[in-house]
């Protein structure tokens, strides 16, 4: 099963779009596996019993660090793509104290707030360089260790879009097995008792207040990375860079694939991601099939997609 | 500062009144409803319809703003509403249903309204001017600020005296018992959520004179109706009416001090509703996790 995964996505696909010559898929692909490191950070929160629509406002942070220290610091790609994930966490862990102590739409509405924030900081902070934004980022260089070359420099590839297609999917594998293992570890199992019943978890000494945090700035670190690693692509941003509608998408990428599956996540972001661009030869008529399609699948699936029972037989990553 | 006080006064009237709609459907339902700023957008829409290319008077446009939205909140809580909640194993599925509705308007607005910013004739022309211009205002304000004020007092005498609105208290109040009571849930939410939706049609229809009405304006009222809601603890009537007074003031206060420093009126509030909320989570007068 993981087998066959890995091998669809490091070896079919790049195939597929070699002899198809559609080469736009790279891009598609490599939003989809980017959006779906952010919704999967999303789920985690999820995973705790908090509702977060603040996904954007990471994302946003993380491309900003990314793009600052690059322009105007000249640090190396691959060193500020751990920095703003690192940033994301303190900050995820600054915010979080207060705001976790929120639950349900309280919470909910405060992140939505936050995406909103970082929109307005965006525009109104003097490094961020304003409405404008910073564009004419440079490509990732080269990652070398002692002189041995890991990764060489985008711009000298002959196929950028495909190095980032193989940077952008194996981050997205390394965090799915992460949060696999985490959530199959003895932490995982400490948040779901949170998801149920919090007062019931602390009464057994459970450090709810602790594994909160973690798990928020978890979460935060993966939209961070999504984030620099979009600013590396488009080598811009700027703040509507990610509005409040890609924190609901976040969101919905989670509860369509299923919130009680770790990969549930990956499967909504492709759906969703694909869906949307499918529709776009239905002209002005997309939003509303879009819309329609997603409110009837919420009615008649409120459980996700992966709880059909087709995936169920041999529990699909439960 | 007489002008501030009365333009947050102004303000704060439409605010309550949209925070009102929203924070009745969460006291009913506990649904978070997304929609909310999309409904408020329709109903603007529909009374630029009515009043300003069919040419009947501007009340007839509210009033009609206010009954499509009725129809629509009745049918979206009948149809989609209460079939969820009645199946979901886990109660955020109602908030990916909102969000799905608010896409959903979003692409109703935009096939039969069009993009564009629209705008109607003015209602009243002339301005108001007291003690040689301390308080500058136009006539067409006051009257929209008189109007939702209205509609609050009209609102909240429902509530209070009417049969249909003790039986949406008690549902606020405690679900079970009020079914016990014979109360009948169903019925009932249906005609919350179609009052929750007309609060928001009625704002849109009366705003829609003042700032004009396009299909962006969606999202960020509702993150405003959200702050609102917030500031005043959810599913309190009092705590909306007060949260928008307050949102009100400050926006109001906020543009004229804070002018020079640029555009920072929106941050600073948030910043300040972060810290607020880190002392208060349930809000002014809210329950505690509503």
């Amino acid at each position: 099963m993981v087998g066959a995964f890995l091998l669809t996505v490091f070896a079919v696909v790049p195939w597929l779009i070699h002899v198809s010559g559609r080469w736009d898929f790279y891009y598609t692909l490599t939003s989809v596996a980017l959006l779906s490191i952010a919704s999967g950070g999303v789920w985690l929160t999820f995973y705790i019993g908090r509702i977060n629509i603040g996904q954007g406002a990471f994302a946003l942070a993380g491309g900003y660090v990314s793009a600052i220290l690059i322009t105007k610091y000249g640090f190396p790609f691959w060193l500020t793509l751990p920095l703003s994930g690192l940033f994301c966490a303190a900050l995820a862990v600054l915010i979080g104290l207060p705001i976790l102590r929120l639950r349900g739409v309280y919470f909910a509405m405060i992140t939505l707030v936050l995406t909103e924030v970082a929109r307005l900081s965006a525009l109104a902070l003097p490094i961020t360089n304003g409405a404008r934004g910073i564009s004419s980022i440079p490509l990732p260089g080269e990652l070398s260790i002692f002189g041995l070359t890991l990764i060489p420099a985008f711009s000298t590839l002959g196929n950028v879009k495909l190095a980032f297609y193989y940077l952008a999917t194996v981050l997205m594998v390394v965090s799915f097995a992460g949060l696999y293992r985490l959530v199959n570890s003895r932490v995982g199992h400490l948040c779901r008792s949170l998801q149920q019943n919090e007062e019931l978890a602390s009464s057994f000494g459970v450090n709810i207040a602790a594994l909160r945090i973690i798990a928020f700035a978890i979460s935060s670190f993966l939209g961070g990375i999504a984030g620099s690693i979009f600013v590396a692509i488009s080598q811009s941003i700027y703040p509507a860079s990610f509005p409040v509608n890609d924190s609901i998408n976040f969101m919905l990428n989670c509860f369509l694939g299923g919130l009680g599956y770790v990969f549930g996540p990956m499967l909504g972001t492709l759906i969703i991601y694909f869906g949307w661009d499918l529709l776009f030869t239905t002209g002005q008529y997309q939003l509303l099939i879009y819309s329609t399609i997603l409110i009837l699948l919420i009615v008649f699936l409120p459980n996700g997609i992966l709880s059909l029972p087709v995936f169920n037989r041999r529990g699909a990553g439960q | 500062m007489e002008q501030i006080i009365a333009n947050g006064l102004y303000l704060g009237a439409q605010y309550a009144l949209i925070a009102l709609g929203l924070t009745l459907i969460f006291a009913l339902m506990n649904v978070l409803n997304f929609a909310h700023g999309q409904m408020y957008v329709i109903g603007g829409f529909v009374t630029y319809t009515v009043y300003a290319q069919i040419g009947m008077p501007f009340i007839v446009g509210v009033l009609a703003s206010g009954a499509t939205l009725a129809v629509v909140g009745a049918l979206v809580q009948k149809f989609l509403f209460g079939p969820v909640i009645r199946k979901s194993m886990r109660e955020e599925s109602t908030m990916l249903l909102a969000a799905g509705i608010a896409f959903f308007l979003d692409a109703v607005i935009l096939l039969l309204f069009g993009e564009k910013q629209r705008g109607v004739p003015k209602i009243v022309n002339g301005i108001f001017n007291y003690n040689d211009f301390t308080i500058v205002m136009p006539y067409d304000r006051i009257l929209v600020g008189a109007l939702a004020i209205l509609a609050i007092a009209a609102f909240i005498l429902y509530m209070q005296y009417s049969k249909t609105g003790r039986a949406m208290r008690a549902l606020a109040q405690d679900k079970v018992a009020a079914q016990l009571m014979g109360v009948n849930v169903e019925h009932y939410s249906i005609i919350g959520f179609a009052l929750g939706a007309m609060l928001a049609g009625v704002v849109g229809g009366l705003l829609v004179t003042i700032t004009g009405i396009n299909l962006g304006m969606g999202g960020p009222t509702s993150i405003k109706a959200f702050m609102m809601v917030m500031i005043g603890g959810a599913g309190v009537i009092s705590g909306a009416i007060a949260g928008g007074f307050i949102l009100g003031m400050l926006e109001s206060i906020g543009l004229s001090v804070l002018a020079s420093y640029g555009d920072i009126t929106y941050l600073v509030i948030f910043a300040s509703l972060m810290v607020f909320l880190a002392i208060r989570p349930q809000g002014l007068m809210g329950k505690p996790w509503g």
